[in-house]
């Protein structure tokens, strides 16, 4: 037991303990989440909207406070963090979300560049004073998701998936320990929706770091997960590969069966 | 083949009498007001005569005026304009911030920032004008300040909104990043406001320009002073010529102000 635990330290990503959290008192949306992440690679998260998916992954970087629980990560305990110890192990958090969330009026570049924010002061970011180093990734990150030459643009003239590719090069570019993808490819078509998790899959192994996406679309994630993590009101229904997956999972963590063909 | 009959009106019968009621309080209202305003009969009548007679004292506009009085007094009042807009800017911004729901969520900062949002903009400019010409006698200062004080309230409010409106989510994406406060600030916020921004203060300048233009009527410099003169005066011809350049620049204010905006957006 004690061997294993010590492993697990040496290894361990992320562990969340006993997650909890209430919008509303007596109301838990998370009852009590223990997940140990200690392989890179993509973690998928499956679950009927409405089950807490995108509270989960919004407690992990803390852009929602958990109730209770903790949530260890980098030798911290992220639920206790504050000030600029909160926003250190942010930038080691890279995020991807449904609707993108670039910001629209800035060009592409810069708006990977922004995954640099948490390691400059606000006086050099508002001087757009970024490193030669910083400069060199972005451009590296924009040839890896295939927009070079869209690098000058405003980011409100690209599509969707163009869009989802600046958000995962903003995530990459923050260097993170652990990608967290919020539904990324809710709002894109079926070809697009592959693409963008091969780029997670891609920058994942690469970065040798493991990437959790929300999805609900089961099949896509079997596909590319390493691990399926199903999630039914607000707790964890199914934790294991994808293979091992069955109809009567399924049923239990979505309900009802006539959907399933 | 059965059909029901579907029962559906817009209004109860209840909720037409009380609209048909309040139709008649208004019309009794327009009769009171006619009355209670005491027209003159013969006044109004010789309304038009007065008009011509003085249109004819207007005509020739006196155009050698221009160069003697009007132009200096006409460029100090874009400067009151200009400068006014500019000092209402220090005020206004830390203004917006506090009252925009987003950024600061303290009651208590919304209740401050609105008591001096209301407050500037409850009293006219020319009110303002009065007051500071009281304080540092008449001049430009008081117009620069009366401008000023009227405009914080316009462009704080309008600002906020502004902010308040921005995509939150973008802001979400900042912050994941470990980007401090100022930084989503000025990388998050700032980009998304800029065109707002803009367009609410050339659109105050523009106003400040016309605004700035009465304000010598009580002493508060610019070419308010030479109108009053020439009023008091009673040369016509003189401040039919202070009229015509009021017009003038209020329209090259409003060409330069819509130039700008197209560009900007």
């Amino acid at each position: 037991m004690s061997v294993t635990h010590n492993i697990a330290e040496h290894s361990n990503f992320l562990e969340i303990r006993h997650l909890k959290k209430e919008y509303t008192a007596g109301n838990p949306i998370l009852k009590g989440i223990d997940i140990n992440i200690t392989e890179p690679g993509i973690v998928a998260i499956i679950g009927p909207s409405g089950t807490g998916k995108s509270t989960l992954l919004r407690c992990i970087n803390r852009l929602i406070d958990p109730t209770d629980g903790q949530i260890l990560f980098d030798g911290a305990d992220l639920c206790l963090a504050k000030g600029s110890q909160l926003r250190k192990l942010r930038r080691q958090v890279g995020m991807v979300f449904q609707e993108y969330n670039l910001v629209e009026r800035l060009t592409v570049i810069e708006n990977v560049l922004t995954g640099r924010l948490g390691y400059m002061s606000a006086w050099n970011a508002w001087r757009r004073n970024f490193s030669q180093a910083d400069i060199n990734t972005a451009f590296e990150l924009l040839d890896a998701v295939g927009l070079t030459e869209h690098a000058k643009k405003r980011a409100d003239s690209l599509s969707g998936g163009q869009r989802q590719r600046v958000g995962i090069a903003r995530a990459v570019m923050q260097n993170p320990r652990i990608l967290l993808a919020d539904e990324p490819t809710s709002s894109l078509d079926p070809k697009t929706a592959v693409e963008i998790m091969e780029l997670l899959e891609r920058f994942s192994a690469e970065k040798n770091i493991p990437a959790l996406v929300n999805i609900h679309d089961v099949k896509l994630a079997s596909r590319f997960a390493k691990r399926m993590i199903g999630m039914s009101n607000g707790v964890v229904v199914y934790d294991g590969p994808p293979e091992n997956i069955t109809d009567d999972h399924l049923k239990q963590i979505y309900g009802g069966e006539s959907w399933l063909v | 083949m059965n059909t029901i009959d579907h029962h559906w009106q817009r209004f109860t019968l209840r909720q037409k009498l009380s609209r048909y009621a309040v139709y008649l309080v208004l019309v009794l209202a327009f009769f009171q007001s006619i009355q209670s305003v005491e027209v003159i009969p013969e006044f109004l009548l010789d309304a038009p005569e007065q008009m011509g007679d003085m249109f004819s004292r207007m005509w020739p506009i006196d155009f050698a005026y221009y160069p003697v009085a009007v132009h200096d007094a006409m460029i100090e009042t874009l400067n009151i304009a200009t400068l006014g807009t500019l000092i209402t800017l220090i005020f206004a911004i830390p203004l917006a911030l506090m009252n925009a729901s987003n950024i600061v969520n303290s009651a208590w900062c919304h209740w401050i920032s609105r008591f001096f949002l209301v407050s500037s903009r409850s009293v006219n400019s020319l009110v303002w004008a009065l007051l500071f010409v009281s304080i540092f006698g008449p001049g430009v200062i008081a117009g620069v300040l009366a401008i000023a004080f009227r405009s914080i309230g316009f462009v704080g409010k309008l600002l906020g909104e502004a902010i308040e409106e921005v995509n939150m989510g973008s802001i979400e994406a900042l912050k994941a990043t470990g980007a401090s406060w100022m930084s989503i600030l000025l990388k998050g916020y700032w980009p998304q406001v800029l065109p707002a921004f803009f367009s609410i203060v050339l659109f105050r300048w523009d106003i400040n320009v016309r605004e700035s233009a009465v304000l010598g009527l009580v002493g508060a410099g610019g070419i308010g002073v030479v109108l009053d003169d020439s009023m008091n005066l009673f040369q016509w011809d003189r401040v039919a010529m202070s009229l015509l350049a009021i017009f003038i620049i209020v329209i090259l204010a409003e060409i330069v102000v819509v130039n700008i905006r197209k560009r900007l957006i």
